[in-house]
């Protein structure tokens, strides 16, 4: 196990500069997540960690080494690829195997070291099958499988999940994470999905266009956004955004409600645009607050998802309560003051404290 | 009503899609028997009479069956021989040929080298310059380096396969390159992921690679007709031409010939035709979906 370091890590194809100097530290044994909209450069940094991709500046570090001129094989890192790469035409026992075969081992003690890693993901009988015999989750634990078998400094995960269906994903999310946790290994997990980087992650790292947004806890990141990006990806259904302008009763939207300030800003003057954030489930229904017609109602079983229209603004309220709602009428809301955020128009920078 | 009394549905059949149906197979098998006819022809000849070989009007069967003109013309000529230089040329140059379109596709393939795509152009333009061409300056090459009726001489000018690399190129393209970095990744070299990854993979392209190239140097009569004089390096088809001497053509012993050489190339393509078609079914262990 070792820690791994992102040192002002920089990406060029060709001209195009894709990372525009990444830093990130993950302690050893901690599980982080990159997570982006695609093509934000969460993929193209992994590759570069596994050394898959040169690195065009910056370093980057695994334990005490520096490893950007290391061939992949050198770095001490597995990699879990999307679509698994399994070796078409090896069993399950030789595709997790054949790192151990190159790196010259014995035959007994490939044995034993396989059968470990299959006894860990409870792979025993599939060992003698081929890959195309296997079940879509079943070819996932087999990639695992191969990475752990040879006891690796640093996982890498290439969104592994996507090519299973929802509710399997659920179950391998619950088993990578068990998996973490009884392994303690560090680990860089790639997705673009935020519900898995949120259930999965000691630490988010959200990116967008080669820029790293905010690195943080999960909460903290749903919490504190640190930028308008953030507060919009994080979360679903996701915050409520509403451009408006400072004055001295509060802010007031361009559909003309007045929103109160949230109890602690920074920086804020008279006249100031600004964004004003709230997520669904900080509407509650109230006699005053906001009168809002419904638009649509989406009912999830634990909460009912509202389409809402304030004022001209078109904005989502979770409400856990279970009353009649119907597209057209309208209903009193409320935000809740303590969960109000704020954001600069201009920079998309959080306001509030 | 239970299932089994049901009558599953069926679109009614139209007379024309019948029709269209029954001249497409009439049509096919007349294909099939022109392309059957010469084999059946060269077998129908070599069971008779020299004489009635050349008979007016031709017969499609013998008159008489001499089944013997097998075993005679092998023991006529050294057909064994003719049969051991076949398989010494045709195997050779098939193995040398896949080695070295294996290592050349996988470069172009895989490989960032500068000039790369010119060196790919470059390949492909051999294609299209006829054998013909090239068979004088050859033959002068080889003769320079004292190579004139010796193995190394018919196989080492044959070996060479633009077509082999290109077809071997655009095989290995279509395996995901995930594999290879998985592989990398794992400990391997880039020699090891051709040898343990990529061409087990591509057996269906190294099979029909294996199998026109073989086939092709079996039939080759010109190069070796170049190359050699004499008996003791002739391959199989300079073998057939001794039939043709002063004294007259033996053309039933020409065909009983051309029929036993046709044996090996049958049999090879029966075993390499699983490989070949192997190749529809290898996508299956990609991926998840």
């Amino acid at each position: 196990m070792a820690s791994l370091d992102l040192i002002d890590v920089v990406k060029f194809y060709g001209e195009l500069e894709v990372l525009h100097g990444v830093d990130l530290h993950v302690d050893d044994g901690e599980f982080v997540v990159l997570v982006g909209p695609s093509g934000c450069g969460k993929s193209t940094l992994l590759r570069m960690i596994a050394g898959l991709e040169t690195i065009s500046f910056g370093d980057v570090r695994i334990g005490d080494t520096i490893v950007n001129d290391l061939q992949p094989k050198a770095r001490d890192i597995a990699m879990v690829f999307q679509n698994y790469a399994l070796y078409p035409h090896m069993k399950v026992r030789d595709n997790m195997a054949f790192s151990l075969k190159l790196s010259r081992r014995s035959r007994t003690e490939i044995d034993a070291m396989v059968d470990h890693a299959a006894g860990i993901l409870d792979l025993g009988h599939l060992l003698d099958r081929y890959p195309r015999e296997l079940s879509g989750g079943q070819r996932q634990r087999v990639a695992m499988g191969r990475a752990i078998v040879r006891d690796p400094a640093v996982f890498l995960f290439d969104e592994p999940l996507s090519n299973l269906d929802a509710k399997l994903r659920v179950q391998m999310r619950a088993e990578i994470k068990a998996l973490h946790q009884r392994l303690k290994a560090t680990t860089v997990y790639v997705t673009h999905d935020q519900i898995e980087a949120m259930t999965m992650a000691d630490r988010i790292v959200v990116m967008r266009d080669g820029y790293v947004e905010q690195v943080g806890t999960p909460l903290d990141l749903y919490d504190q956004p640190a930028n308008v990006f953030v507060a919009g990806f994080i979360g679903s259904p996701s915050m409520n955004l509403i451009g408006g302008v400072v004055t001295d009763k509060g802010v007031r939207t361009e559909g003309g409600t007045i929103w109160p300030m949230p109890a602690q800003t920074s920086g804020v003057t008279e006249g100031q645009q600004v964004v004003i954030g709230l997520r669904p489930e900080h509407f509650m229904l109230a006699d005053d607050g906001f009168v809002a017609t419904i638009n649509l109602v989406e009912p999830t079983g634990s909460e009912t998802h509202v389409a809402l229209d304030i004022f001209g603004e078109t904005l989502t309220a979770a409400l856990r309560e279970r009353i009649v709602l119907t597209p057209g009428a309208t209903v009193n809301l409320a935000p809740r003051l303590d969960c109000l955020h704020l954001f600069d128009k201009a920079s998309g920078k959080r306001l509030s404290l | 009503m239970t299932p089994e009394h049901r009558i599953p549905h069926q679109p009614p059949r139209q007379f024309h899609t019948i029709a269209i149906e029954v001249l497409s197979l009439l049509g096919l098998s007349l294909v099939a028997l022109l392309f059957l006819f010469p084999f059946f022809w060269m077998v129908s000849n070599a069971v008779r009479g020299n004489n009635e070989v050349l008979a007016v009007p031709p017969r499609l069967l013998p008159n008489e069956y001499q089944w013997g003109n097998f075993v005679e013309a092998w023991l006529h000529l050294p057909f064994g021989r003719f049969f051991l230089n076949s398989f010494i040329v045709a195997g050779s140059v098939t193995a040398i040929t896949v080695v070295v379109s294996a290592l050349a596709a996988y470069a172009f393939a895989r490989l960032k080298f500068p000039g790369r795509e010119g060196i790919l152009v470059a390949y492909l333009g051999t294609l299209m310059i006829p054998q013909v061409m090239l068979v004088i300056p050859l033959f002068l090459i080889i003769s320079k380096l004292g190579m004139v009726n010796t193995y190394q001489g018919m196989i080492l000018p044959m070996a060479f396969s633009s077509f082999g690399a290109f077809l071997l190129r655009q095989f290995f393209l279509s395996i995901p390159r995930e594999l290879e970095e998985a592989a990398l990744i794992d400990g391997a070299s880039r020699l090891r992921i051709l040898v343990s990854i990529i061409i087990p993979l591509s057996m269906p392209a190294i099979g029909l690679l294996s199998l026109f190239t073989f086939i092709g140097q079996w039939n080759n009569f010109l190069w070796p007709l170049i190359v050699v004089n004499g008996m003791e390096y002739a391959t199989l088809p300079l073998g057939l031409t001794m039939f043709q001497t002063q004294q007259g053509t033996a053309w039933n012993f020409i065909m009983a010939g051309a029929t036993l050489s046709m044996i090996p190339g049958v049999i090879l393509a029966i075993l390499l035709q699983r490989i070949i078609y192997k190749g529809i079914t290898v996508g299956a262990g990609f991926g998840g979906r």
